[in-house]
């Protein structure tokens, strides 16, 4: 099973544990997250189901290739984080 | 009497507890950028927009007389197969439908949409008539990259009666809720536009629209070049070029019973926004901008370098309260129509919105 892990900065917001999946796409890792937590998605993706521009993905250790339609392959056991851009003020 | 206020780190609330006596409260919502409140007349329910920067725009609501705010349903724009489909970028106005639509919500964004809520913000809809006119092109944004809705005035006799504006694409008229709308404002100049251009109304910046609420057909803008008034429903516009320090600036607030009256808070101008003369004052009309009467007792000395947005400056249902806060924290207030001022704070975060509760 592949993990999701979420920066704690969500925490904030909302409940979002981290999480076994068993997908071959980034996008249907998310999908299965999402599925049990709506408002999850919201967060994480703008209206046009992209990645928001402040949000990064690593899938072991590597920045996601493709930010618009989340397409970047899995293996079975991949380490998913989820985390945001720092900022200033 | 209670003043909320919205900053880029939470919702501050104050308290009217005796005459010229305001008790800070608890925060709410403290760390999120606030940027735009509405509590809504009809219900008391009240709703607070965030911009949380990298998670996007939410939308809270704490039921009437209750303190605990829940995320609701946010505006968003249907999903489409372009890659630069558009996103909500910032909920810039909250508006209450009419008194006859009592679950009727209108939000104003950033980029430029309306959306409607017809069960008190639990779900959305993109007013797709308005997204499709060709005119929206020529749109673009003031002070931020995209243009955005920041006005939304209904009717007080014809809830179907809405006037927008948008910065920048000028005044644009529904007279059946939002199925049809049409262009108006003709008058408003643009001094950023080329001179054949300047009149053109989709091109007008109107920083802020208020609408008088005893007597509607009287509107009021403070424009990006200058202060405007209409007495025809947003259709024909008056320049007004004497208005004490400046005429620009970015708020404006009409009397509710007295077209007549308004107030503003001036900047140097679009380039150096800032007071005048670093002296943070406010201007205030009583005969429908044909004079105008500075105000600053109260008021910092200079230097003093606090600029007012758009939704910054408001006054109560009354008439008689006057509250407006600055982008450098401070806040003030004034229970005599703005002769004489208060400061609740000066060290408040940047303020978005402030807004009056009775």
């Amino acid at each position: 099973m592949a993990t999701i892990s979420f920066t704690s900065h969500l925490q904030r917001y909302l409940d979002c544990p981290s999480l076994n999946v068993s997908a071959g796409t980034l996008r249907e890792a998310l999908s299965q997250a999402f599925a049990g937590n709506a408002r999850l998605a919201g967060y994480i993706l703008d209206d046009q189901q992209r990645l928001r521009k402040n949000v990064a993905i690593f899938i072991d250790g590597q920045q996601i290739q493709d930010r618009r339609h989340l397409s970047d392959r899995l293996k079975p056991q991949s380490e998913i984080y989820i985390l945001q851009a720092l900022s200033g003020g | 009497m209670q003043l909320r206020v919205g900053t880029r780190k939470g919702l501050f609330i104050f308290d009217r507890v005796a005459a010229d006596q305001w008790q800070p409260q608890a925060p709410a919502l403290l760390g999120d950028p606030v940027t735009m409140l509405l509590t809504d007349p009809r219900s008391g329910d009240q709703f607070a927009a965030l911009n949380l920067g990298h998670f996007g725009v939410k939308l809270y609501r704490a039921d009437a007389g209750s303190d605990n705010w829940v995320e609701i349903c946010t505006p968003a724009f249907p999903k489409t197969d372009a890659e630069d489909g558009p996103a909500v970028e910032q909920i810039w106005e909250l508006s209450p439908g009419g008194v006859d639509q009592p679950d009727t919500l209108w939000a104003g964004t950033i980029p430029g949409g309306l959306f409607k809520s017809t069960d008190r913000g639990d779900s959305w809809q993109l007013i797709e008539s308005l997204w499709a006119r060709p005119e929206r092109e020529f749109w673009f944004g003031g002070g931020y990259d995209a243009p955005g809705i920041h006005s939304i005035c209904v009717h007080p006799h014809n809830s179907r009666h809405l006037t927008l504006a948008v910065s920048c694409g000028g005044v644009w008229e529904s007279l059946d809720d939002g199925t049809n709308w049409q262009l108006i404002g003709q008058g408003l100049r643009a001094a950023f536009l080329p001179p054949d251009q300047a009149y053109n109304p989709t091109s007008q910046d109107p920083h802020r629209m208020v609408r008088c609420a005893a007597a509607p057909d009287h509107l009021w803008i403070q424009h990006h070049n200058g202060i405007f008034r209409s007495t025809d429903g947003g259709h024909n516009w008056s320049e007004i070029t004497e208005a004490g320090p400046s005429v620009f600036g970015f708020a404006v607030a009409v009397h509710p019973k007295d077209p007549d009256c308004a107030w503003f808070v001036p900047a140097v101008k679009d380039e150096c926004r800032v007071p005048v003369d670093a002296k943070l004052v406010v201007t205030r009309t009583r005969d429908g901008g044909q004079s105008f009467t500075t105000l600053d007792s109260g008021l910092p000395e200079a230097p003093a370098y606090d600029l007012t947005y758009r939704h910054a400056l408001a006054v109560d249902a009354g008439g008689k309260l006057l509250a407006f806060g600055s982008t450098t924290g401070g806040l003030w207030i004034s229970e005599d129509q703005g002769d004489h001022w208060l400061c609740l704070s000066s060290h408040l975060p940047p303020i978005n919105v402030v807004q009056f509760h009775s």
